[in-house]
């Protein structure tokens, strides 16, 4: 269908067809780069964001005039419907970075001491390697299958006396897999060790909840599967763990304590020091209320439904060759074709954006026998239609069919 | 108004929690900035009617966190 302006719409189904609102200046663009980013976003999110700035412009936890009271409101509120979301009873248990590699850092930098053994998964973002190695961490890789997911029986055997923690990317950014979350936590706790989750991807595409899927630091970013805008993020701590024995990664003002030159002990102001990004987190407000309004499972399974099209219409065409998992993600290569050069291609002949090369996971690509050229990362969200996909998979066949005419 | 408690707290995030769990319970309170002769902290308290002290007290009870305490304006 095209406008009176010339713009073409792309033809949606019933379930997709609100969020195009936001597509309509854009033609002939189909966004799969959603796990390092989804786009478009919620309308309700910039408008969250716009009338922060407008409605709630003081600093939360400074002062106590109208604007600061509106701010700290807000703050508040998101970190309710935050901790409510992932199944944590206590708000205050939320603390907010501007990104997972932050809450990462922190929970690495400020629990670990050196001599402390760590166990990852083989699917690991260098968000959790490149901290491990500059601290001198000594780590083992968890076995696991030729996707890079772990059996869980396996983790027992690797524990040493000096294992502290276990670091699991829940959803790999690279082919989806998703990891035994759980049972992972159970053996964990049974040795009296930690879990972080890495829930990068996997938070808003799965129903998580840091006390029953036995979490210790619930890591997550607010700008993928939960909506909101870039610059927010932040872990959870469990009702297990001791705050007391993370050190906090910054330190400075909270608006608390502020005759003492020391941080504050009790959260959040212990690991929140500095002004939040109160018109970020405006914006993740309204991308999780957005969630609670679809049905996590309804948003989970239009995603999984249209990997698994992108899957079926691909996985028999020979020179294309899949990496894909369970969850919103599937990587493929091309034979004979640069991975460079395919994404240019996708782009400039279907519109199509992708994410290719190594995908800030070594490990992971190293895992699937990938390293070091990568791979062609798509990666769906609520917005993204089966049109979109159809159009997909004949743009990936075309290309492999001209690359195997020409080598 | 007249003469009123206040409630000292660690931190902002506490005074937003209980002024939204005290309004649940029908129990009037505002938020205002501290008394700069009781505290150095840069945000805020939460002030109430002394006659709902023991409803207000009763409710402190049931939180996951400390409170710093309860002055009263005269105090100040």
């Amino acid at each position: 269908m095209t406008t009176d302006k010339g713009i073409i719409i792309l033809d949606l189904n019933s379930f997709s067809r609100e969020f195009i609102q936001a597509n309509l200046m854009i033609p002939d663009m189909i966004y799969l780069d959603n796990a390092a980013t989804t786009w478009p976003k919620p309308e309700s999110v910039s408008e969250a964001i716009s009338n922060a700035i407008n409605r709630c412009g003081g600093n939360p936890g400074r002062g106590g005039h109208r604007l600061a009271l509106a701010a700290g409101e807000l703050l508040y509120e998101v970190r309710e419907r935050t901790a409510s979301f992932f199944g944590c009873k206590d708000p205050f248990h939320v603390s907010y970075t501007q990104n997972i590699t932050m809450a990462i850092n922190l929970i690495l930098r400020g629990l670990l001491h050196p001599g402390d053994h760590v166990l990852i998964s083989p699917m690991e973002h260098n968000a959790v390697m490149r901290p491990l190695k500059a601290m001198g961490i000594s780590c083992d890789i968890l076995p696991g299958g030729t996707d890079g997911k772990i059996n869980p029986a396996e983790i027992a055997n690797k524990i040493q006396s000096s294992t502290r923690l276990i670091v699991i990317c829940h959803e790999s950014n690279v082919n989806g897999i998703v990891q035994p979350l759980r049972e992972i936590g159970r053996i964990a706790h049974k040795n009296n060790l930690l879990l972080l989750a890495d829930c990068a991807q996997s938070a808003g595409h799965f129903p998580l909840n840091i006390e029953k899927d036995n979490i210790d630091f619930l890591c997550f970013t607010g700008h993928k599967g939960l909506y909101g805008p870039t610059g927010t993020g932040g872990v959870i701590f469990s009702s297990r763990v001791d705050t007391d024995q993370v050190m906090p990664l910054i330190r400075g003002g909270t608006g608390s304590l502020s005759e003492s030159y020391d941080q504050p002990d009790f959260l959040p102001d212990r690991f929140e020091s500095g002004t939040q990004n109160i018109c970020g987190l405006a914006g993740l407000n309204a991308g999780l209320q957005w969630i609670e309004e679809k049905g996590i499972e309804n948003l989970s399974r239009h995603g999984s439904e249209l990997i698994g099209n992108l899957r079926s219409g691909l996985q028999e065409h020979p020179g294309i060759h899949l990496y894909s998992g369970e969850g919103q993600v599937l990587s493929i290569t091309i034979d004979g074709l640069d991975n460079g050069t395919a994404a240019s291609e996708l782009e400039e002949r279907w519109g199509i954006m992708t994410r290719i090369g190594l995908h800030c996971a070594p490990l992971a690509h190293r895992t699937l026998g990938t390293f070091p050229d990568g791979t062609i990362r798509f990666a769906v969200s609520p917005f993204t239609t089966e049109e979109d996909i159809r159009i997909c998979i004949t743009a990936c066949k075309t290309l492999a069919e001209e690359s195997w005419a020409k080598n | 108004m007249g003469k009123e408690l206040i409630m000292l707290v660690h931190t902002s995030g506490h005074a937003f929690s209980i002024e939204k769990a005290l309004k649940k319970r029908d129990i009037s309170c505002r938020l205002t900035p501290i008394p700069r002769k009781v505290s150095s902290d840069c945000g805020i308290c939460v002030r109430f009617d002394p006659n709902d002290r023991q409803k207000v007290e009763t409710f402190i009870q049931t939180l996951p966190f400390d409170i710093q305490g309860i002055i009263s304006d005269d105090e100040t």
